[in-house]
This record gives structure tokens, C-alpha cells and sequence, in this order.
């Protein structure tokens, strides 16, 4: 893998050989000291374009615990404001050599578009409505860690998903690691052919009872503006998870930050079968494995090198 | 075709700068001209800068100062009409003028084109107009026209003056780059029309159903979640539009069709007797929104890139005489414009030096469509807009492109004559090159490597000179 900008790009196998990588760092992030040397010497720029806590401090962190040097660039402040373009400012921090540019973007094909103006690995980590990859990896994680398989596992990925960059790349993880997948939500944020991503489509949750796992997407009140809904009570009443609708044996997660209220009630965020926290936690352990593989990993099909693992030392 | 209504306009429509008229044969050319029923070998002798004199290969003796292109193995058409251009001035020079503009449709074999008034100031009044015409007299190396906008500021509320733009030799009316979204508008335009004839071209879409959409709505804008522009957005409003010209018994021009279902609505209306035409652009006939997915700005432009039954039904309607013509909507973008990601970069791209070779490998070398027919619907653009179409007959003011259908070429690989290089054919292998064009009489391109292969010939043989 030289760049990770979606997974449309991607097979099984890379998936697998990420999700192996990660394994091997959930024990590095256990220990007192949790840097290993992997990355030392090389740059890592993160380049955020949109308001994001989750997946800037986890690429942030993932980076520094492979220590290597991080610079992080948020649009605020930066000569972005001024006027400069995304091609400027990749010209500008290419003088820095970086080894790889983490970009999220509200626009789809920036992180394409960082791709063919320079050298570095480059990771999308959100582009506009298009894909977000590193998070349907450390959501693929998460369950294979629950679960040990995701083959023949019926997930439903329920809410706005035309809006959702999370959904397309999720749907296109998780059937790529063999599980069925059906989205679910108002027939005005389910996008025309739909079912072309390979998934079902169902516009109520009637049939949520055969989903192993319920994967519920952030329900953005500024479409409200939009009339994709006539109101947030009508969607909560139609859409909403809660303990009634979420059974015993049912998984739940959601890629945050969660509308309480919305589109999950109180109750099921803090039930254990929520693997809210969870996916969290993976995320860092997935982007260290991310940022391996393109950095330092074989790359060739099967011939993944493992980490060297050993813990860095500490100065005095 | 229908006649265009309304007193003849007291400017001419076209300006170009003064040219030397040609002087020369083309020996022994292949010509096809589908209007003048021609299909063979000839001598054509261009004098004076009219078409003199067709006959058999070799019969032909030229008088002293006469050039002779030896085009044995070339093919000559009448050179090609673009109806829909985008030349930039005046406002955005930095993208193209009327020199570049003219420049890149000479080398792509064109004789005429047709303005479109989208400019900064919009083409909407006659100052604006009278000066383009003035400057297209000093500047531009083959006939241009120009349309007016239908509305001031092309804001969709007020008529502009058209009379008087009609006057000042406004070559038809358009909004183009937006449609006029209120039907009522459009109504009057059209009754407007008895006074100063003129065909309202139309840039059909309904902006409440294209919203911000940066492509074609389907399977691909899904995978890639960008908005969509579903085709529903340009086929209601041809429907629409068809119906009010019918009721008021005007004449439209339906720009740039994309969809099948447009399509099937411009066969409706003109099945119904509404006095209707439509165009259809090379890279609609040739791509399908699958182009996209390399998120490549160089593919966005408004109409989208559909999907291959769109395309499939632009061919056939093509073919069938339902779309009358080709027109490139040559739309150049600076550079820093189109180096942005995909979502935000701005729609549109060039095809001036292009569009003869692209649809000539796309669609002829594979059968899917004859030259004969290309040729025609290259050129069937003038007689949309009531201008008489080049012809290859005698007493014709000589408008020729001679061309080198056996030639391989990479788009880009010598540059280009347009100022803005936004191709989306950039990079490809195309078949098909314009060596020679003559528009209006005078040599107006020669491609430079074909030039210089003839000055070589002509210091061998003295006999002939320039």
C-alpha cells in the first residue's frame, strides 16, 4: 500500500494485514512505556481542514508512539486562511519532507488531490461525504476482536447515510471481511443506488431483530435545515436505538460524537453491549498500524513484516 | 432546420480580422462533404478565397502564385462550426481571448464558432456586444459570433434589450452556464422573439433538483459520495421548455443534452412540430460519469458525464437526426482552478483542439458511426442558428480543413493554442489530425510539422511557389 484513500482501493488481504499489524501494537499500548522506536527520524504531518477530536489526536498520538516527529497543521491559524490552496500548502510542507500527510478535508477528492502533488504516503482521514477510511478499519477491528469473524455477520449501519462518509466506507469494509451489510434510515439520506455498494436497503427497522450488529450513524441536526426530515422527534420516533429496539444478544456501535437523545437513547450508550469505547481504543492501535504498513511495511501480498517491538528508552 | 424569424440585423453577425484570401490547390485530397454530396478523390482550387473549381485528381493546371498542397492521401472537409464556446472576454483573458479562443478552433479544424455570453460583464447589452464585434475585427482568426444573454446579468428576471442586441449583431440569445428557471421568463422571451427573431439556446436544469451537485447522480456519485445532478434536472426542463415554445410557437436550441431522457424529449417535441434543435458535446458521446472515479477534476463539468445508456442514446439520437449537431462547450479554467480537490474545483473543459480526433477515434475507427455523419453534424451547427454551413461547391467562400485521418497523436504532447489546458482527453492516443484550415477564405492553421514537410517540397520542386 503506498497511500490509504479509500477502501474502494483496497482487498481483503490489505485489510487483514493491517488488522494483523494492529494486533501486535494492542500489546505495545499496554506497556508503562508504550513508544517503540519504529518511526524515529521521520516527519508525519497531520493536515486538518475540519473540526475533528478523535481522529486528529488518535493519528496524532499514534504517530508520536511510533516516534516519529509530528507536525499538525488545523486550518485556523494557518495561512489556509490566508487564501493559500491545497496544493500550496502540500508544496510548502513537502519542504519538510514528510514521510506521510494525514489529511481530512471537507471536500471529496482532497486527499487524491495531496496524492498526485507529492511524494509522501498519504492517509485520508475524511474526505467531504466521500470515504474515511481508518475509521471502517478500527471498526472492522473492533468486531473482529469481539466477534473473531466477520464472515456471515449481519451488520445494519442505520441513519443519514447519503450524508455518511462513514456508511460507504464501512459498507465496503465490513462485506469485504464477508459480513452482510444492510443500510437503514429515511428514504431522503439513503442515496440512489445504494444497493450498487453491495448491501441491502431497507428504509425501517422492521427487520432490525436479525442484525448481529447495529452500527448507528450521527444524525447531523444541520440537515434538519434541509427538510431531509421533517423533524428530529419524527426520526428518533422512527429511527432512534433504544432498549426496546436493541436486543440482549445485539453489538452496537457508532463512530461518534453521539447525539444522545437522537439517534441512540441513554440506555443502550452505556449497556454493555456497546462497543462505543472500544472503537476508541482501536482507533489507535489501527492508525499505529496504519502508519506502519505504509511507512515501513513489506507491502507485498502475505509478506508482512512484523514490528520491532522492543520499548524505546527514555532520556534521564 | 428552421428559419430564424425577425428583420435581418443591421451589424453583421460574424467578425474576424482580415485575412489574405487563399490562393492555392489541394491536389489530389480525399473530399467528403455530405451537403454537396461529394465523396471522392479531387483537385479542389481555392481562388481568391472561394472554392473555384473541383475536379479529377491531377486536372487541375494552378496559375503562377498558387500554392500546391500535395494532400494525396489527406481528406478534405468543409471546416467545422462550433455553436457553443465559451471565449472568456471580457473578463477572464487570463483564461482565453479572441485570439487564443480562434486560435485553438483553427487547429482543431473549425471555420466558425459561436460565442457564448456567460462573460464578466455578461454579453447583455450592446456596448458589451458592439465592442466584442470590434474586437473579434482585429483579433480573432476565423469568423466568431456571438449570443446575448436572454436576461440581464443572466440573473433569470428581465429580458434584456433584445432588439437592439439583435441589431448589433447578437448571433441568437442564451444564459447559458444557468438555465432561465422561471417559466415565465422564458415565455416572454419567446414571445419577444416575434420582434427580434434570434434562437434562444437553452442550458436546460432545474437548479432546485441539481442543487450542489458535482456529478452525475447514480451508482458512481454514490460510491464517491458527491452530491448528484440526477437527470431528471435537465429532461424536465427540456419537457417544460418544449411545451411553452410550442404553445407560443417559437424557436429553441437545447444545448449540451446528456441524458437519454432528454434526448427522447427533444424527439418528442420535434415529432410534435415544435421548431427545436439540440447539440450534443464530444465528451458526452465519448465518457460516462465511470471517469470520475479518479476523482480528477479534469472530468467535471456541468452537464455531468452520464452513464453509458445516456451516452448510448446521445449516439443514436445523433445518428437519427434528433440532436442536430456537435458543439464542444469549450469551457477553459485557469490552472489553479482545476488543481483542487474534485468537490470544489469548477465545472468545465476545453475542446476546440480536440474534437474532430477524439470522436473521430471514439466513434468512427470502431464502426459506430460514419465520417460522412460526423462531418455532418460538425458542421450542421451554422444552419441552427441560420448561417449558411461551409460547403465544398463552387463559389463557396473556401472553408476547408484537411485533415490526416492515419496520423497518431498524444493530446498535450505540442501543447496547446488555447490559453487554458483543461482537457479531459489530456494524455490520450488520438487518431485524426488537422494539418490545414482555411475559414472564410484564408489559411487560418497550419499544423506546424505539415508545414514545414511542404516548404520542403516546394524548394524541391521550384515549379511551385508560394
Amino acid at each position: 500500500m503506498k497511500h490509504l484513500l479509500s477502501i474502494a482501493d483496497l482487498s481483503r488481504a490489505d485489510i487483514e494485514r493491517v488488522l494483523d499489524v494492529a494486533e501486535s501494537f494492542a500489546e505495545v499500548v499496554e506497556r508503562d512505556i508504550k513508544k517503540v522506536p519504529t518511526l524515529r527520524g521521520r516527519t508525519i504531518v497531520n493536515l486538518f481542514y475540519e473540526s475533528s477530536t478523535r481522529t486528529s489526536s488518535s493519528f496524532e498520538l499514534a504517530a508520536k508512539r511510533l516516534s516519529a516527529d509530528v507536525v499538525s497543521v488545523r486550518e485556523a491559524g494557518s495561512s489556509v486562511e490566508k487564501g493559500e490552496s491545497l496544493k500550496d500548502t502540500i508544496a510548502t510542507l513537502s519542504a519538510y519532507d514528510p514521510a506521510a500527510i494525514v489529511i481530512r478535508s471537507p471536500y471529496a477528492g482532497a486527499a487524491a488531490l495531496v496524492a498526485r502533488y507529492c511524494s509522501a504516503a498519504v492517509v485520508n482521514a475524511g474526505d467531504g461525504k466521500h470515504e474515511h477510511p481508518s475509521q471502517a478499519l478500527l471498526d472492522v477491528y473492533t468486531l473482529k476482536r469481539r466477534l473473531g469473524t466477520l464472515e456471515d455477520v449481519n451488520i445494519w449501519i442505520v441513519g443519514d447515510v447519503l450524508h455518511s462518509r462513514v456508511a460507504r466506507s464501512n459498507v465496503l469494509a465490513f462485506t469485504r471481511m464477508g459480513a452482510r451489510v444492510t443500510v437503514c434510515g429515511p428514504p431522503t439520506l439513503i442515496p440512489r443506488d445504494a444497493a450498487s455498494l453491495g448491501c441491502e436497503v431497507a428504509y425501517d427497522l422492521s427487520r432490525l431483530g436479525e442484525a448481529d450488529v447495529v452500527y448507528a450513524l450521527r444524525m447531523q441536526r444541520e440537515r434538519m435545515a434541509s427538510a431531509f426530515v421533517p423533524s428530529l422527534r419524527e426520526y428518533a420516533a422512527c429511527y432512534q436505538i433504544d432498549g426496546r429496539r436493541l436486543e440482549p444478544r445485539q453489538l452496537l456501535m457508532h463512530p461518534g460524537p453521539v447525539n444522545r437523545g437522537i439517534e441512540l437513547a441513554a440506555e443502550v450508550i452505556d449497556s454493555p453491549q456497546a462497543l462505543i469505547v472500544d472503537q476508541v481504543a482501536a482507533g489507535l492501535v489501527v492508525r499505529m498500524a496504519i502508519l506502519y504498513e505504509l511507512l515501513s511495511g513489506g507491502g507485498e501480498e502475505g509478506a508482512t513484516r512484523r514490528p520491532h517491538l522492543e520499548t524505546v528508552e527514555q532520556p534521564a | 432546420m428552421n428559419s430564424v424569424p425577425g428583420p435581418p440585423p443591421a451589424r453583421p453577425r460574424l467578425s474576424s480580422a482580415e485575412g489574405r484570401p487563399a490562393e492555392l490547390l489541394l491536389r489530389s485530397a480525399h473530399l467528403i462533404d455530405p451537403r454537396a454530396g461529394i465523396d471522392g478523390r479531387n483537385d479542389l482550387l481555392v481562388r481568391e478565397g472561394e472554392v473555384a473549381e473541383i475536379a479529377s485528381p491531377d486536372a487541375i493546371e494552378p496559375a503562377a502564385g498558387t500554392e500546391v498542397i500535395e494532400a494525396e492521401g489527406l481528406h478534405a472537409f468543409p471546416a467545422f462550426v462550433d455553436p457553443h464556446v465559451h471565449l472568456r472576454t471580457p473578463g477572464r483573458e487570463d483564461e482565453e481571448d479572441l485570439d487564443s479562443g480562434t486560435r485553438a478552433a483553427a487547429a482543431g479544424g473549425f471555420c466558425l464558432v459561436l460565442a457564448m455570453p456567460n462573460t464578466d460583464p455578461v454579453t447583455d447589452n450592446a456596448s458589451v456586444l458592439g465592442s466584442l464585434h470590434e474586437r473579434a475585427a482585429l483579433e480573432a482568426r476565423i469568423p466568431v459570433g456571438f449570443l446575448a444573454a436572454i436576461t440581464r446579468g443572466q440573473s433569470g428576471d428581465e429580458l434584456t434589450e433584445m432588439a437592439e442586441l439583435a441589431l448589433e449583431g447578437a448571433v441568437g440569445f442564451s444564459d447559458d452556464g444557468v438555465p432561465v428557471a422561471s417559466a415565465e421568463v422564458l415565455r416572454r422571451a419567446l414571445q419577444y422573439q416575434r420582434l427580434c427573431g434570434g434562437v434562444l439556446a437553452l442550458h436546460e436544469e432545474d437548479p432546485a433538483l441539481s442543487a450542489q451537485g458535482a456529478m452525475h447522480e447514480g451508482a458512481v456519485s454514490t460510491l464517491l459520495g458527491l452530491e448528484g445532478i440526477p437527470s431528471i434536472s435537465e429532461s424536465t426542463m427540456v419537457e417544460r421548455d418544449a411545451a411553452i415554445a410550442g404553445y407560443e410557437g417559437g424557436r429553441l436550441h437545447m444545448l449540451h443534452l446528456s441524458a437519454a431522457e432528454s434526448v427522447l424529449a427533444v424527439e418528442r417535441a420535434k415529432g410534435q412540430g415544435v421548431a427545436v434543435t439540440a447539440e450534443v458535446t464530444p465528451h458526452h458521446l465519448l465518457l460516462t460519469d465511470d471517469a470520475v472515479r479518479s476523482l480528477d477534476p479534469l472530468f467535471k463539468m456541468n452537464p455531468p458525464l452520464r452513464a453509458e445508456r445516456d451516452r448510448e442514446a446521445l449516439i443514436e439520437g445523433l445518428r437519427s437526426g434528433v440532436i442536430d449537431c456537435i458543439a464542444t462547450d469549450h469551457a477553459p479554467h485557469a490552472r489553479q482552478e482545476k488543481e483542487e480537490p474534485f468537490e470544489q474545483a469548477p465545472m468545465g473543459v476545453t475542446g476546440l483542439e480536440t474534437a474532430f480526433s477524439a470522436l473521430y477515434t471514439g466513434l468512427v475507427v470502431p464502426g459506430v458511426i460514419g465520417l460522412d455523419l460526423l462531418v455532418d453534424r460538425m458542421t450542421a451547427g451554422a444552419s441552427v442558428y441560420g448561417l449558411p454551413a461551409p460547403m465544398l461547391a463552387k463559389g463557396s467562400p473556401a472553408n476547408i480543413t484537411l485533415v490526416d485521418l492515419d496520423a497518431e497523436w498524444r493530446v498535450g504532447e505540442t501543447g496547446y493554442e488555447s490559453r487554458s489546458h483543461n482537457t479531459c482527453f489530456a494524455g490520450r492516443e488520438l487518431r485524426g489530425r488537422v494539418m490545414v484550415t482555411i475559414a472564410s477564405g484564408s489559411v487560418a492553421y497550419r499544423e506546424r510539422g505539415f508545414a514545414v514537410r511542404l516548404a520542403d517540397d516546394s524548394l524541391a520542386a521550384p515549379g511551385a511557389q508560394r
